[in-house]
């Protein structure tokens, strides 16, 4: 019984996620799983490497480096983790729900016929656990009867490991082929200065009540004085206001940092699924009977126009 | 309408390059409780209690009969086939889809309920018999939650994927998908045939015309079981337990924003 963690990174850089899934695994351990194995795949990725050796609880690095895996096409990556898995013997495939774990993860767990279990919040035993369905509305307990388990893991559920301190064994694996049906043309990433929305320890998220995507400047002024990263709601993506990676809540990013202040936002069941877990909620809406005040610790009722210039001369 | 303007625009020569296409594109959708429903859990808290609760198509799959469907009206796509597992009751959502403007429909007909794997397991099945250029579906399902049945296709059948598309063009041999990924947006190029899996982005559906509705029931609607396509359905996981997630409870109410920076910093410390 091993467990295998596939890393989060861009080639450079360990994600702060990786640290969240290796929690979850740890745990896992503990419920009687043997040595914890981190999976780096990439090209060029011998940094990475060596940050996710001194991540604590970590037995074993694992790296697979090759051009064919720069950019971790699916159709690349899914058999040569495969191929690992059936070589070594695993009994537990971990990684943290990003997009690019959910996309891959299932290719893995289909090409070795078992099942997934997405999203888990909670490890109850090595076969066991809990997820949110419905919009979070519903917690399901599951156990998985297949010889190994598949798991991703929402990483506001479990702590962040400690990144240094280790110094776990580098092992270098055989290069993984380009299977020569798919291929990467580009990449445009959001550039921001602010925090990310998935490690934030504030954010400010504007609605539909925030009109215009025009508007969005009085939160990010709000933003950069509190050190916070701006998100916003389903229906503020939908009406073009901002980019879908803004997106905070059920189909967007899940996120649940110390305080999330929720501007112009009514409260859709689709948004709370994705911040009803932060510490503190403050709700700014101008209609009194906005569903996001059943979910806030602090609700001001008032036009957000004239409270965000407000918020930001007073913070 | 779609129709007269193809035409119209076509030249005689192009209109032969329309005859030549005979790209299928299959879509799987799955009929859901609605997006505005707050579900409760039965009180044996074996599952989520969905007697008399309104159900609809996956929002995402809506998106993909759209795209489904947009690439017909263009001539990229010559047939669009939707297919959905489930009871009789899915035959509903199928009929949506045919008035959404797919060309027929499938119902997989089963009571258990599905894992995304053998779903995947389904379609690839029909993948197989079908040969679709294209098969499209929604990228999660708002119900379960899981985002895995186009991957598992894909893996199944050999296929390349497209997982949250936000743009999907076809160019040449190729299919351009351009993903929502977390940070931005990534453009791959994918051999065919492909599965492509829809983000909201991609397009905004139409609603059904009542015309269209009434077309619709005259389509054809043919119904299957997984033992004609031989497929195994037993699930891996067992639902040990289903409750209910700790309530939030609402606070306070603040008067302006000099209280709540107040209650912020001195109350909630978190400023």
């Amino acid at each position: 019984m091993t467990i295998l963690v596939i890393a989060e990174h861009d080639n450079q850089q360990l994600n702060v996620a990786t640290l969240n899934s290796v929690c979850a695994a740890e745990e896992l351990k503990q419920a009687g799983a043997g040595d914890l194995h981190v999976l780096i795949a990439g090209s060029d990725c011998a940094a990475v490497s060596a940050q996710a050796a001194t991540v604590a609880g970590v037995d074993k690095v694992l790296v697979m480096d090759s051009p064919a895996l720069a950019q971790q096409l699916a159709e690349n990556l899914a058999p040569a983790v495969v191929a690992l898995i059936k070589g070594a013997g695993y009994s537990h495939i971990v990684a943290a729900s990003t997009t690019s774990a959910k996309n891959v993860l299932p290719r893995i767990a289909a090409l070795l016929d078992v099942a997934q279990v997405s999203d888990i919040i909670e490890v109850c035993s090595a076969d066991t656990f809990v997820r949110p369905v419905y919009a979070g509305n519903a917690l399901a307990k599951v156990q998985s009867s297949d010889a190994v388990k598949v798991v991703s893991v929402r990483t506001t559920a479990f702590e962040a490991v400690a990144a240094e301190g280790n110094q776990a064994e580098v092992e270098t694996l055989e290069q993984a082929a380009d299977q020569g049906v798919s291929r990467f043309i580009s990449e445009e990433k959001s550039h921001s200065e602010r925090p990310e929305l998935a490690s934030a320890r504030v954010i400010i998220s504007g609605g539909r009540g925030m009109q215009s995507g025009d508007n969005f400047p009085l939160l990010e002024k709000v933003a950069d004085k509190i050190g916070a990263a701006v998100g916003a709601s389903r229906a503020a993506v939908d009406a073009g206001f901002v980019s879908n990676d803004y997106q905070v809540g059920q189909t967007g990013k899940i996120v649940a940092p110390e305080l999330y202040i929720a501007v112009g936002i009514s409260g859709a069941i689709q948004h709370l699924a994705g911040m009803k877990d932060s510490k503190v909620i403050v709700a700014i809406n101008k209609d009194d009977e906005a569903p996001i005040f059943n979910v806030a610790d602090y609700g001001l009722v008032a036009d957000l126009f004239e409270a965000l210039p407000e918020l930001e001369q007073q913070v | 309408m779609n129709n007269f303007i193809l035409l119209e625009f076509l030249s005689p020569q192009s209109e032969n390059s329309l005859d030549e296409v005979v790209m299928k594109i299959l879509v799987a959708i799955k009929r859901v409780v609605d997006a505005n429903v707050k579900v409760r859990v039965k009180p044996d808290n074996s599952a989520v209690d969905l007697s008399n609760v309104k159900m609809a198509v996956n929002p995402f799959c809506e998106i993909a009969i759209e795209e489904a469907v947009r690439l017909k009206e263009k001539g990229i796509a010559s047939e669009v086939v939707v297919v959905s597992a489930g009871t009789k009751d899915c035959q509903e959502q199928l009929r949506t889809g045919l008035a959404l403007g797919a060309d027929r429909a499938l119902q997989i007909e089963t009571d258990a309920e599905v894992e995304p794997l053998a779903i995947a397991k389904l379609l690839a099945a029909l993948v197989e018999k079908e040969q679709p250029g294209i098969v499209m579906m929604g990228k999660q399902s708002i119900d379960g939650e899981n985002n895995q049945t186009g991957q598992m296709l894909a893996a199944l059948t050999n296929m390349t994927q497209g997982t949250f598309a936000s743009e999907v063009e076809v160019s040449g041999e190729e299919l351009l998908v351009t993903r929502e990924v977390d940070g931005g947006l990534q453009k791959i190029a994918l051999n065919l045939p492909a599965v492509v899996t829809t983000d909201l982005r991609l397009n905004e559906p139409r609603y059904a015309s009542l015309p269209n509705i009434m077309k619709a029931k005259r389509k054809p609607l043919e119904t299957i079981t997984p033992e004609d396509l031989g497929v195994d359905v037993a699930p891996r996981l067992k639902t040990l337990e289903v409750t209910m997630p700790e309530e939030r409870q609402a606070g306070i109410r603040v008067a302006n924003v000099s209280e709540l920076v107040e209650k912020l910093t001195a109350e909630a410390g978190v400023l």
